[in-house]
């Protein structure tokens, strides 16, 4: 900035706190957002371009080869093969994700109706009983459910990652909460009209709360994406998901030329996420501040 | 209408099943996966049974006390009690070591990455509350990292953390920094690089609920203290900060929560530091189980870390009710 232009201005004594809390807003912002633009970068330098002192950002030319060396050393992406896909990280991903989402979807809109919807012996107990489950989270528990899941036979199966987070005490409060919002007089007409329970559900309970409902998809989605522990607790070859694939490529790999390869491999499991992010952001933190209000 | 002979009563009035039934497979997870795997492993917490350790015969090793040398062995497992929790608070034995050692990191991590990065995030959303047009790329900026995988934001730090070429150790020695490079195996400073990566994630996701409380603040309060000529630090410190209350309430459970649950990045950062200077205890635990195969010690850690988790969650709980009976 030129002195010239400072003195055209008016001395008002709020620009400089203004200055200065862009400027604090920018640097934040700048420190936070280079992992992921390092990242990026790095991705895309060719292989034989190792890292050394003094140059730590481009190399010499820009290549996705790493990308492909990546899926040839995993199976990040499927493959054809005798015209059928084979398994793949990104499947077993998918297939985990998609499943505790599906279920969670049923589950919690039915018993978060059950707690408004009725007066019933015992529901203060039960209601308690189920949000034992945000006293004590599900990943503390991985001994005693690994013991579980190897009695069940779901050991190695997408559906040993997702099983225990079918039922949830946080998607079940989340819905109550809602469901608690939708007015008396409303629910009243549709039982006037000769509304069965399913249909008070369907059509009075669930449309004013589908916000709740998005809200806590994302939070789901977004959670089980990114979760590791358990999944490599209870799971081998066969159900690996993207983040233990990852985990076992940083181990496996000689880490210290293999920087590209590690960053492609990073940016192939953040990419799907992380770009529907960017694409509905506004509504992704909506969501994430829904969550969150008591 | 005469009551249908096999209508299930309650204190003299029919009760319809169909809640219970509403209600059975969201209780049917939580029972299985929840209530009891707790109750299983207080039981198993007292059983001795450690597959890869039939070496262990010396009587000091574990105090039990009625337990003959020869039958803690690889046979099979066998009761001994409460003796992993004696042994536990005993400084003196393997366990006790252990223990004390991933209790006071995971509490030292807990304080530090939980009060920084709650810092951050009012400092964040007091940043980002305002409007102006980039501001909505500086909220995807600092909210970013919440979308990302722990083991994949670990990875990157793992590259940045890596001595010569790293950009964490170009930044320090910018600084002046002259100290040791590589963090994540030395083990005074592996904590710290677990406590980074943390704070760097968390701190924008923790940034949301303060901005969704600060958007629900009555502007009036503040227009009326610019009336008198209140500084933009008495207003935080005296209007924003008390009125936020409930909101850090908040924040504060779920980065506590948090810290304790998400040990994902250890997995990536530290694992090479087969000492365990940097153990957290969720770590400790699948380190004993799954890989160390100490089965029983696995499980009294777990029900130590239930009881913590309980002691947190609880006091929140019984905190929030009071204030808003105070309220009321």
């Amino acid at each position: 900035m030129s002195t010239a232009s400072m003195s055209i201005r008016p001395a008002k004594p709020r620009s400089y706190s203004k200055w200065f809390v862009n400027a604090l807003t920018i640097v934040l912002c700048i420190l936070w957002a280079i992992p992921i633009l390092w990242a990026i970068v790095v991705s895309l330098r060719p292989r034989s371009d190792a890292l050394g002192r003094g140059d730590i950002w481009f190399g010499q030319y820009l290549t996705t080869e790493s990308y492909q060396i990546v899926n040839e050393l995993a199976p990040f992406f499927p493959r054809i093969e005798d015209g059928r896909l084979t398994g793949s990280y990104y499947q077993n991903t998918l297939q985990y994700v998609l499943t505790t989402l599906g279920v969670q979807l049923i589950t919690i809109p039915l018993a978060a109706f059950a707690f408004v919807h009725f007066e019933f012996p015992g529901k203060k107990i039960l209601f308690y009983l189920i949000l034992s489950q945000m006293m004590i989270p599900t990943a503390s528990l991985l001994v005693p459910n690994f013991v579980t899941i190897r009695e069940m036979g779901l050991y190695d199966t997408t559906l040993a990652i997702a099983i225990p987070y079918f039922g949830s005490a946080f998607g079940t409060f989340l819905m109550r909460q809602a469901f608690l919002e939708v007015p008396r007089e409303l629910v009243e007409a549709g039982q006037i009209d000769g509304c069965r329970w399913y249909h008070l559900l369907w059509h009075v309970y669930l449309p004013p709360s589908r916000p709740t409902l998005i809200a806590f998809g994302l939070v789901s989605v977004s959670f089980h994406w990114n979760s590791l522990l358990w999944p490599l607790v209870v799971t081998s070859d066969n159900a690996r998901p993207l983040t233990m694939g990852l985990l076992r490529f940083t181990q496996l790999t000689d880490i210290g030329a293999q920087w590209s390869l590690i960053m492609a491999a990073t940016l192939i499991i953040v990419a799907p996420l992380l770009l529907i992010f960017l694409v509905f952001q506004r509504q992704f933190i909506q969501s994430f501040m829904h969550s969150g209000i008591k | 209408m005469a009551a249908h002979p096999w209508t299930p009563r309650w204190r003299g009035k029919r009760v319809s099943p169909l809640p219970y039934l509403l209600i059975l497979p969201t209780l049917a997870f939580v029972v299985l996966f929840t209530i009891y795997p707790t109750f299983q492993v207080i039981r198993s917490s007292q059983v001795y049974y450690h597959p890869n350790r039939p070496d262990r015969t010396r009587e000091s090793d574990l105090n039990l006390p009625g337990v003959a040398v020869e039958s803690r062995s690889i046979r099979g497992p066998h009761d001994v009690g409460l003796a992993y929790f004696r042994a536990m608070f005993d400084p003196t034995t393997e366990e006790g070591t252990i223990f004390f050692r991933v209790l006071g990191n995971t509490l030292v991590y807990a304080a530090v990455t939980v009060s920084a990065s709650m810092a951050l995030a009012f400092l964040f959303a007091m940043l980002v509350n305002r409007a102006a047009k980039w501001i909505g790329l500086a909220r995807i900026a600092l909210f970013y990292p919440t979308m990302l995988p722990m083991v994949s934001a670990a990875t990157i730090w793992l590259f940045f953390f890596t001595p010569d070429y790293g950009l964490f150790n170009s930044a320090l020695q910018v600084f002046g920094y002259t100290g040791p490079q590589n963090w994540v195996i030395n083990k005074d400073l592996a904590l710290g690089s677990l406590m980074i990566v943390a704070i760097w994630k968390d701190a924008g996701y923790l940034m949301i609920f303060y901005l969704a409380g600060m958007q629900n603040l009555p502007s009036e309060i503040y227009e009326a203290a610019d009336l008198d000529g209140a500084s933009w630090w008495v207003k935080t410190i005296r209007i924003t900060l008390p009125l936020l209350r409930r909101t850090t309430l908040f924040v504060s459970v779920v980065a506590i929560i948090s810290a304790f649950q998400n040990i994902d990045h250890a997995l990536v950062l530290t694992y090479q530091l087969v000492s365990g200077e940097a153990d957290l205890l969720l770590y400790e635990i699948y380190k004993q189980r799954f890989v160390l195969q100490n089965y029983g010690f696995a499980n009294a850690l777990t029900v130590v870390m239930i009881l913590l988790l309980l002691v947190f969650t609880l006091s929140n709980f019984f905190l929030s009710e009071r204030s808003t009976e105070a309220r009321a």
